[in-house]
């Protein structure tokens, strides 16, 4: 009797200890972020560090201002979502509203093998397919631009987007169509008066999530970005804030301020992250209430 | 009816109908390119000799038997962590807790957790398991950072599951005098199984996709080891790894597509399995 009650004690704190785990890991995550992050942005300053222009952390006079990565981020994210949101929308559309029950399988289908392709076979294809192929029609020196990264990001947050909007769109109560069709309102006309704006929550949520992927997205993004510290521009290399990160981590020497500030950028964008995921369970929690 | 609408409803249907068929042919068609690319570039590039040997320097010829082995090794280590945390976890949220706020914290972290990035993973992961703990660049370091990536996923499906035991179970099995653990052991883990198995499947799915995480926290190494706990102590790149590496560094365009065509099959395998766990549940 006395080993069953002794079991049972030991099953709770081994129980509880897995469930306060997750909790543990985002508390280790943010603090570490946080004392790591910090220092080189003091040594730096905060609107040196923030708005500064130029990214030189080798050579004698180092500068380290992340504007360039910053403004590529947020640059190519918004590029993703201009074009990935209304294809992603309408796809969700006709997976919802439209389409039978057997084209809705073969298209979901295709959705979750488009989400689970990894981000290196896109960052391959993007090397292989686009970047020779936009050199070639802009008459460009390098085909590793923004508009090279901003098509892939546009590829890969496309599932995020269809399947959070789908799930929104078939939420919609019926009542709502039913009523916009006994008004004698057409099928499109309602799917787009009544149905959309029913779920825009739902729909924004999704592409909030699919902002999130974008601007988290390293590797395959450093594939076809080029990687200069270059101001945003269209048709240039560029870098993002992830890639800063990754292409320096693995020779900038430990202990040194350069290693530090990649850890600040990391920083940046955990706090990026961060906004973007509170917005996110704002929107789903929103929706749950109604 | 349709002859009773005036132009500008109809025009303004018809231009809409099309344009969500035309967005919806562009997703299809860019997951058919892309597969059909991959597979026509790869397929002819898998030989015998890739899969079956290590990259050597001296013959100059490349293969990838370590990180097909690899990768096995960090599934396998990864899924040896998380799901007993994770369903640890679920059991822990569904079954022990009564604090509602307490579920909201943990369900909250959780939620934050499968939000961040896996750059930031592979950074946290990288001082805090290669340095922090002083186990280097190693499989049993990539391999602990992408269970906390993953531990989300199974706690997730198996609360899914676990909300599914009707409650009569547990009562009836109290009712015949069985402790809490004993009716979670007999009753409650035999029964959301199925759960489980499809919360490993789509983690696998994801760590063999995984590739910005275990790049500082793994390492990019391609020298065979003798077994596995030799192993978890050797630096050592995923195939996802493998094929950036192959790629980015050394421009090996025909290596990178037969490992993603691997990859692939691999994606479209746990898409599959995935699909038939859930029809089971």
């Amino acid at each position: 009797m006395k080993i069953r009650v002794m079991l049972e004690k030991v099953m709770n704190v081994i129980l509880c200890l897995s469930g306060v785990t997750a909790i543990a890991a985002v508390f280790v995550i943010s603090l570490y972020m946080l004392i790591n992050g910090v220092p080189a942005i003091q040594k730096v300053g905060l609107v040196p560090f923030l708005f500064g222009q130029t990214w030189r952390s080798t050579g004698s006079n180092p500068e380290y201002g992340i504007l360039p990565f910053l403004l590529t981020s947020v640059y190519g994210t918004f590029g993703a979502c201009l074009v990935g949101v209304p294809i992603g929308l309408m796809t969700s559309v006709f997976l919802a509203k439209i389409a039978n029950s057997k084209i809705a399988g073969v298209v979901t289908g295709a959705v979750e093998l488009l989400a689970g392709i990894p981000s290196v076979v896109y960052g391959l294809i993007g090397m292989l397919v686009l970047v020779p192929n936009i050199r070639t029609i802009f008459h460009l020196k390098t085909g590793t631009t923004l508009f090279s990264a901003i098509i892939v990001l546009t590829i890969m947050i496309l599932p995020s987007i269809i399947n959070v909007s789908v799930t929104a769109l078939k939420a919609v109560p019926k009542e709502y169509e039913e009523a916009s069709y006994a008004l004698g309102a057409t099928k499109i006309e309602t799917i787009f008066k009544v149905s959309i704006p029913a779920a825009k929550s739902g729909i924004a949520a999704g592409i909030v999530l699919g902002i999130g992927r974008a601007v988290g997205e390293a590797m395959a993004v450093m594939m076809v970005a080029g990687n200069v510290a270059n101001m945003p521009s269209f048709f240039k290399s560029v870098t993002f804030l992830t890639t800063a990160i990754a292409k320096e981590m693995a020779y900038a020497p430990n202990g040194s301020l350069q290693k530090q500030a990649l850890y600040s950028i990391a920083l940046v964008l955990f706090i990026f992250i961060m906004v973007i995921n509170m917005v996110l369970n704002i929107l789903l929690k929103g929706r749950k209430e109604k | 009816m349709n002859e009773s609408l005036s132009p500008k409803r109809k025009v303004y249907g018809v231009l809409l109908q099309g344009f969500i068929f035309l967005c919806t042919g562009i997703t299809v068609a860019l997951l058919v390119g892309l597969l059909g690319y991959i597979f026509y570039q790869g397929l002819g590039h898998i030989s015998w000799k890739l899969l079956s040997t290590a990259r050597s320097a001296l013959e100059d010829t490349i293969g990838i038997l370590p990180n097909i082995i690899y990768t096995l090794y960090i599934i396998f280590t990864t899924l040896l962590i998380a799901i007993p945390i994770g369903v640890g976890a679920a059991i822990y949220l569904n079954e022990y807790v009564v604090n509602k706020r307490f579920v909201q914290i943990i369900e909250f972290a959780a939620e934050t957790l499968s939000g961040i990035p896996s750059i930031i993973f592979g950074l946290v992961g990288y001082m805090f398991f290669c340095q922090k703990l002083k186990l280097g660049s190693s499989i049993l370091a990539g391999s602990l950072t992408l269970s906390i990536m993953i531990l989300p996923t199974i706690i997730r499906t198996t609360q899914e599951t676990l909300k599914t035991v009707p409650n009569t179970y547990r009562e009836g099995s109290f009712a015949l005098g069985a402790t809490k653990w004993y009716m979670i052991r007999t009753i409650l883990i035999p029964s959301s199984l199925d759960g489980i198995l499809s919360g490993a499947i789509l983690s696998i799915g994801r760590i063999v996709g995984e590739s910005a995480a275990l790049i500082f926290t793994a390492g990019t190494g391609y020298v065979l080891v003798k077994n596995y706990f030799e192993a978890l102590q050797t630096s050592g790149g995923s195939l996802s790894v493998a094929l950036y590496v192959y790629v980015y560094e050394h421009g090996e365009f025909g290596v990178g597509f037969a490992i993603a065509s691997i990859l692939m099959l691999i994606v479209f395998t746990v898409n599959v399995a995935t699909k038939a766990v859930k029809k089971k549940i």
